[in-house]
């Protein structure tokens, strides 16, 4: 009787001290390790994804999103700068800013009219001074009371691309030090000066660990076996060239890949259930692709900086995947879609409809978000069990193709360094 | 059918409409596409996008032979957890006719079932059609579903 485990272990177990590829499955459903996330992730040290430029183009322009679980303001300033301050009032604490859009002035919160510039200075506080009543002042914040030390707390920003950034920790390193310059390198292929055109959003609330999102993206053995689309028209598949890329800390990546022929049946789609030889999309549209020059060879890098976004480049659908945790077992998983300035309305119309690929009812998305939920469902039956990520050995290395299960390992190694700092 | 007359095109429409959600209730996908004309277009598009001008839908469907494409992915390619749905439709709405064109909305809820679940509120919108009248009944030129759901619960597989 003795071999019967603990089910609900105190905090995550790793088999392995040099090896990070049997993940404990209590690292997704422990709500004190969530918190400790939050903590070391989304709120130090890190730079975490707001939003695009082209979202508040003009002065006044703002959008609420969040960065981890707090919810924050960008904001466009009359001199043309981008702010981000939190959704919290100096006074009492209130979200004051509920639209998720808008152009402001200021931000007034409603409850007892303290008002703030755009850039979260607090500049007027009703009844500072007091009400004459009968010849006599009443009343008032006191005289010590300094508006300077009761702004909304500013968040530090960095916007390159046109993607901007922020981070709660001033004294985090640059955006571009962050990134390390390999994943800079993916990052200004991506966003390289030209300006951005919102095409929309996509919300979907995914009931899973925001960390199985990023493994998602990291994880290129998948593709080509869950996602019969991948597969059968060569977009993403075990033969195609390709290249896995870390920054030095192993927490951000770019999987690349370059489309191959696709359908003939060859080592990787034998016994592969999947695949569907005799699949003929009816309307070609669906996959009309049209190599553009800034691709410089790949056709497809999928990147994730880490811990809060995605930046997809799938042939020709562009978009910003942001990562909102909410609790342990679930986060919302909002798609940006954009094009760019230059675009011809028939790249635009491509880019639309290739979007039918990806997104909550995407042809190669939407089970994504399905695996995750049932992988949920195992780790919280299973908590003192671990996930097993050794295809392609133990190590944390690049790799030139995509057999490998080196980036989940390189990320968990990063992961394990920065949860289990007793700092 | 008698379309001649403002009673019968009314009738006919909220016919077109009791039937369609009968063959996405039932799965019946054939069924579905054939409630569209070859030249057509479906979309499943957020209030937000709709509202404020960006072209981004959930699903984007654009002729009759891509709406085959998704039934392919829906019955070969696509894994999800199984589910049924059931659609509860209001009463069509016409705004306005032309010649063999309506233009119509009506409001949908859609209730999702997930087996050993409880029933949850899925999507909840209103479409937004128009509606030829053809010789073999009515057929949807174009159908919008604009929803007001601000989570998709996870995925969206089904039509709406």
């Amino acid at each position: 009787m003795g071999d019967t485990p603990v089910v609900f272990p105190i905090r995550p177990v790793w088999e392995s001290k040099e090896s990070s590829s049997r993940i404990p499955f209590s690292v997704y459903t422990d709500e004190e390790n969530h918190k400790r996330e939050l903590e070391r992730l989304f709120y130090k040290g890190h730079w975490c994804y707001v939003g695009l430029e082209a979202e508040v183009p003009n002065a006044g322009d703002f959008k609420r999103t969040v960065v981890g679980e707090r919810s924050v303001i960008m904001v466009r300033d009359a001199d043309g700068g981008i702010n981000v301050v939190e959704n919290v009032c100096a006074h009492r604490g209130m979200q004051f800013c509920r639209e998720r859009h808008g152009n402001r002035k200021e931000f007034v919160y409603p409850y007892h009219q303290w008002n703030y510039k755009l850039n979260g200075d607090l500049q007027g506080v009703p009844f500072r001074r007091g009400v004459k009543q009968d010849g006599k002042v009443q009343g008032g914040m006191p005289k010590e009371f300094r508006t300077e030390e009761h702004g909304l707390t500013k968040l530090k920003v960095a916007v390159r691309g046109g993607v901007v950034f922020a981070s709660f920790d001033h004294a985090v390193e640059s955006l571009e030090d962050f990134l390390g310059p390999d994943i800079l390198g993916y990052f200004d292929r991506l966003f390289n000066g030209r300006k951005l055109t919102i095409l929309g959003y996509n919300r979907q609330r995914i009931p899973g660990n925001w960390k199985l999102m990023q493994e998602n993206i990291k994880d290129p053995y998948h593709p080509g076996l869950l996602h019969t689309w991948f597969v059968t028209y060569g977009l993403w598949r075990a033969d195609n060239k390709s290249q896995l890329v870390m920054d030095a800390q192993h927490r951000h990546a770019a999987m690349i890949s370059t489309r191959g022929s696709g359908g003939a049946r060859s080592e990787v789609t034998a016994g592969v259930t999947s695949f569907k030889e005799s699949m003929e999309i009816q309307d070609k549209r669906l996959l009309d692709i049209v190599p553009e020059d800034w691709w410089g060879g790949p056709t497809a890098v999928m990147m994730t900086v880490f811990p809060s976004v995605i930046f997809q480049q799938q042939v020709n659908s562009v978009s910003t995947r942001h990562i909102q945790p909410d609790g342990k077992g679930a986060f919302d998983f909002v798609w940006t879609h954009f094009g760019f300035e230059d675009d011809t309305p028939e790249m635009t119309q491509r880019r639309l409809i290739q979007a039918n690929l990806f997104g909550p009812a995407g042809f190669v998305s939407a089970d994504d978000g399905e695996v995750i939920e049932l992988s949920q469902y195992g780790f919280e039956q299973k908590p003192f069990h671990r996930a097993v990520a050794e295809l392609g050995g133990y190590g944390e290395e690049n790799t030139d193709h995509m057999v490998t299960e080196t980036l989940i390992r390189g990320m968990y190694g990063y992961w394990r360094k920065v949860m289990e700092d007793p700092a | 059918m008698n379309t001649n007359d403002d009673t019968g095109v009314y009738l006919a429409l909220a016919g077109l409409y009791a039937d369609y959600a009968a063959a996405v209730d039932a799965q019946d996908w054939e069924r579905w596409v054939g409630f569209f004309l070859d030249d057509c277009e479906y979309r499943v598009q957020p209030r937000e996008n709709h509202e404020r001008g960006f072209p981004l839908a959930t699903l984007a469907l654009i002729s009759r032979g891509m709406l085959k494409d998704r039934v392919y992915g829906i019955k070969e390619t696509l894994f999800h957890d199984p589910y049924y749905q059931r659609h509860v439709v209001g009463l069509p709405r016409i705004l306005r006719r032309e010649g063999d064109l309506i233009e119509a909305e009506a409001n949908y809820a859609v209730f999702r079932t997930k087996l050993s679940k409880e029933t949850t509120v899925f999507n909840v919108g209103r479409y937004l059609d128009r509606v030829r009248i053809t010789p073999e009944g009515l057929r949807f030129a174009s159908r919008l579903c604009i929803y007001d759901t601000e989570m998709i619960p996870n995925s969206l597989i089904y039509p709406i």
